[in-house]
């Protein structure tokens, strides 16, 4: 305890008066860092959603010209017929800006800035330093990205996954020149900025709670944030070899990945080398990364369903044992998105296993969910609306799971849109409902303001409308057989009967892209003219909410507040109120529970 | 249905408008009542909307079932295709009911217990016994699911009879060539180094399995109700064959040979007959981003009586013949036989078969 205060009087020594850079530009404040995060990651979520716009408006209209290819991609949508090669882009580019810069960077790095140290109650990160640096990597793998778009010969368009040769020659696609060098070059920025991220919260969650914060009376989020970080920590660098391996392969003439092409008119001097090998190095990373998305959004909605129920959460130590359950298992699945490349039937039995294993702990946080809302008082906010819809999400997109997992299915789903569908709904929507849950629910600690109920509720309506106007119907599409990643479909007759179906995504779409313009609205406009908040506006337990309204660097004035109970004495019987903060002492004879 | 969407989707729209410029109305009393705190009369709203929200969202899964649900693929043309189909229903039985299971319960909960000020919530932090049931039941369950799928997932990917027939598949960007074995059922080897403009797929005529080899494009033919083993080959970038009537499907790796075994059990004709539509094909069609005309790569597939096959395949040049040019017929194009003492040696596809199937 007086180890913090001491600590925190340094640091406030060392920011005294902080000017307009040191304040808002090179932070090394946690709150401001998030903020950051937060902003770089809804403009470049913006970005990938106009992305999606513009494929789907090729897909639901193939064939057709839209002046719009020309007014946003010029040469590459000439005369508005959008060029295939600038689809495929499109496709990779949203993928990619969507599973790594908003739901891994601007997910963990706004709510683990956030909410770390005032959860578990710090002054700062265990290094603010580090902290920055972790920003401002993960700003410049963004400008990379985006800077990507801008050059002749395009950005990488080999899809999400850049699977060898395809990525790893020009001659294939002519995405994999510049494009594909800038894109590994962002995400090895990207790399560097998530490993400092994660190692700066497993050590803050660790080493520097405050008195009377055992693990067992952390808030579900911190549990969900420490084994997110964990997870990085272990299967980022696996990343990193994969496209280190990769770089070397396309700019040294190594054979890592490739071996007996013919391309261009010519035999290629490669041998000897295997684009499976990246597969099993991409999904290493590839299959713990769809919890690093995704944990956070779950650890968020507990809190959140939890504090809205007005009900303590079912099964604390079930959901941080499913939790772990979830992270371990994810380490020993990734053979399932590789099925059918050929590798051993037996290795593939393995897989299917070990994945529908990850059901059992996903059913428990289900049911943990359900058991909270029983008998609960629930109030409404916006935040709470997001974390319902996350559970609706997570059940939907989880159950068509049992059926990508089982090799014997995924034969004929594999690579059709049923997996867009599927992770779609279970990972892009639950997390970016979990992020967004978070914003309206910890809008207040950052802002000091309060969102607009209305616009939210707008907002959780129509787009769990488009969601699902969107993704649902795609299920049928690929079990009609339709690959994912096809320009058009206009080539087979077989599929025509299918393109009603298109119009109605297309529009739905549409829909949800508007939807997010409430929400981009309602957050500019709150930080300027929102309604002043109260310093705990949702009657939360957690310790982020006896910090001043807009709390300093350092977070709270005076000594760090010690800490008596789990986050979850909600409604406890024998209580005046329906909430019992952290820091108020148990009474003689009062259960502990943790 | 599509009208009626696009003009929900319209209004959706629409209100979406006048909710931002309603901002600028309520910006303008900021003063006067909060926009942020939620009132009584907000929950009971919000919870009527969840229980229309969720009966709407499973009126939808509904309707796509009945509707959409007819648009999928047709019944399995293949002998393993039904098993798996089987175990596909057999998971939807499971899964659908979990699905709505779930969303009713939610949709209770959502209405039930919104917030009144004179309720208080039950303080229920832990059963062992209902946290018991939602751990063993899954566990049941899936062990069930897994033990199931994996014995028809070992049958599938058990060894091909002896006597099936061996076809090569060989992918580049963006066309499927088909190479048969000729009359003793072996391929021909081949090497990358070997591909010229003539010989697109390399073989090598040093090896006397390939003269009898015969390759097409555009179409190839199947006998129904016979094994056939493909046997996978790429040259530039990594393709999939997808053969969703048949639910099949192959990785094809350059460097590696790959395969799976089949065995077609409904003829093109009876599928038309199935489908009612009398242009029907089966379809192969590429299923892994390999570049712009991704799309667009595919090949027909025709099922049919082994005396059909004969006569089509007899009526097919072997590579050894196409090299008198005078033979040469437009329909049909195949490889010229390019003899490369150095290389034929070392780049054969046995040197990568350990990377593929085991049998």
């Amino acid at each position: 305890m007086s180890d913090h205060a001491e600590h925190a009087d340094h640091a406030h020594h060392h920011h005294g008066k902080p000017d307009f850079w040191t304040h808002y530009v090179f932070s090394q404040d946690h709150k401001m860092i998030s903020k950051q995060f937060l902003i770089t990651a809804m403009i470049m979520g913006f970005v990938g959603m106009v992305m999606s716009m513009l494929f789907r408006l090729q897909l639901g209209w193939p064939g057709e010209s839209f002046k719009v290819f020309e007014l946003f991609l010029g040469e590459w949508g000439k005369g508005g017929v959008l060029d295939p090669n600038m689809y495929l882009a499109l496709v990779t580019i949203h993928g990619t800006i969507i599973v790594f810069m908003v739901l891994t960077g601007g997910l963990t790095g706004t709510f683990a800035n956030l909410l770390i140290p005032l959860q578990v109650g710090a002054r700062d990160m265990a290094s603010g330093f580090l902290n920055m640096l972790s920003y401002w990597f993960f700003l410049a793998s963004s400008v990379v990205m985006v800077g990507s778009l801008f050059i002749e010969s395009g950005p990488a368009s080999a899809g999400w996954t850049i699977y060898p040769p395809l990525s790893a020659l020009p001659e294939a696609i002519p995405g994999s020149g510049l494009g594909m060098t800038l894109w590994l070059v962002s995400i090895a920025l990207f790399i560097v900025s998530s490993l400092l991220g994660g190692i700066n919260y497993i050590v803050t969650i660790v080493n520097l709670r405050t008195k009377g914060m055992s693990m067992g009376r952390l808030p579900l989020t911190m549990w969900a944030i420490l084994i997110t970080a964990i997870l990085g920590v272990l299967s980022f660098p696996v990343l990193l070899s994969a496209a280190l391996l990769l770089i070397f392969d396309r700019s040294f003439g190594t054979s890592f990945y490739l071996s007996d092409i013919f391309i261009g008119g010519q035999a290629l001097e490669h041998t000897g080398g295997s684009p499976i090998l990246y597969e099993h190095l991409f999904w290493f990373l590839g299959h713990p990364e769809v919890y690093i998305i995704l944990l956070p959004a779950l650890g968020i909605s507990s809190e959140i369903i939890s504090t809205n129920s007005r009900k303590p959460i079912f099964g604390y130590k079930a959901m941080v044992g499913s939790m772990l359950a979830i992270a371990f298992l994810s380490f020993i699945v990734w053979g399932h998105h590789m099925f059918i490349t050929g590798m051993n039937p037996f290795l593939g039995s393995v897989f299917t296993f070990t994945t529908l294993l990850v059901a059992i702990p996903s059913a428990v946080k289900v049911f943990n969910y359900l058991t909270t809302l029983w008998k609960g008082n629930i109030v409404y906010t916006p935040a709470m609306m997001f974390a319902i819809g996350l559970v609706s999400t997570f059940v939907t997109g989880g159950l068509t799971g049992i059926i990508l997992g089982d090799s014997a299915l995924d034969i004929n789903v594999h690579d059709t849109y049923f997996v867009v569908a599927h992770f779609h709904i279970v990972m892009g929507a639950s997390a970016i409902f979990g992020m967004f849950a978070g914003v309206y629910h910890w809008f207040p600690k950052m802002y000091g303001k309060m969102m607009n109920k209305k616009l939210g509720y707008a907002h959780f309506w129509l787009t769990i409308i488009s969601v699902y106007g969107v993704f649902f119907p795609m299920h049928f599409i690929g079990l009609a057989g339709v690959p994912r990643r096809y320009y058009s479909n206009e080539a087979f007759p077989l599929f025509d009967a299918l393109q009603d179906i298109n119009v109605s995504i297309s529009m739905f779409a549409f829909l949800g892209g508007l939807a997010q313009v409430i929400f981009f609205f309602n957050f500019f406009y709150s930080i300027f003219r929102g309604s002043k908040a109260s310093l705990n506006p949702w009657k939360s337990n957690a310790l982020e909410w006896t910090t001043p309204l807009n709390p300093g660097h350092g977070n709270w004035p005076g000594p760090i507040p010690e800490v008596h109970r789990w986050a979850y004495d909600y409604s406890k019987p024998g209580a005046d109120e329906d909430f019992i903060p952290q820091t108020v002492p148990l009474k003689d004879g009062e259960e502990d529970i943790h | 249905m599509i009208n009626l969407l696009i003009a929900i989707v319209i209004i959706l729209a629409i209100l979406v408008l006048a909710k931002v410029v309603r901002v600028f109305e309520l910006s303008a009393d900021l003063n006067g009542q909060d926009h942020s705190e939620v009132t009584e009369a907000d929950n009971k709203t919000q919870a009527t909307l969840f229980v229309v929200g969720i009966i709407a969202w499973l009126s939808f899964v509904i309707y796509g079932a009945v509707v959409w649900g007819d648009l999928t693929l047709p019944v399995s043309a293949s002998e393993h295709g039904d098993k798996t189909d089987l175990l596909m229903n057999i998971t939807w039985m499971i899964i659908g009911p979990m699905f709505f299971l779930c969303h009713i319960l939610i949709l209770i909960f959502t209405y039930k217990y919104y917030y009144r000020k004179e309720r208080t919530a039950t303080f229920f932090a832990h059963s062992t016994k209902l946290e018991m049931i939602w751990t063993v039941i899954p566990t049941i369950v899936l062990t069930t699911l897994i033990v199931y799928g994996l014995s028809i997932w070992n049958e599938i990917t058990d060894a091909a009879p002896d006597d099936s027939i061996e076809i090569e598949l060989y992918a580049k960007q963006f066309d499927w060539s088909a190479r048969y074995a000729g009359d003793d059922n072996v391929l021909g080897k081949s090497g990358y180094r070997l591909i010229t403009s003539e010989n697109p797929l390399g073989v090598s005529m040093k090896d006397g399995a390939a003269a009898d080899d015969k390759i097409v494009r555009g179409e190839m033919h199947l006998p129904v109700g016979k094994s056939v083993v493909f046997k996978f080959h790429s040259r530039d970038v990594l393709h999939s064959a997808y053969m969703p009537h048949f639910r099949a499907q192959m990785n094809c790796v350059p460097g590696m040979t790959t395969q799976l075994h089949m065995v077609p059990k409904t003829t093109t004709k009876e599928m038309r007959e199935i489908t009612g539509n009398d242009e029907f094909n089966y379809i192969l069609l590429c299923n892994k981003i390999c570049g712009a005309a991704h799309y667009n790569m595919q090949m027909d597939i025709i099922v049919e009586s082994q005396e059909d096959y004969d006569a089509w395949l007899a009526d097919k040049k072997t590579l050894a013949e196409t090299f008198a040019p005078a033979e040469e017929e437009a329909d049909v194009v195949v490889a010229e036989v390019v003899e490369d003492e150095e290389h034929r040696e070392d780049h054969n596809e046995d040197e990568h078969e350990s990377g593929g199937d085991p049998e």
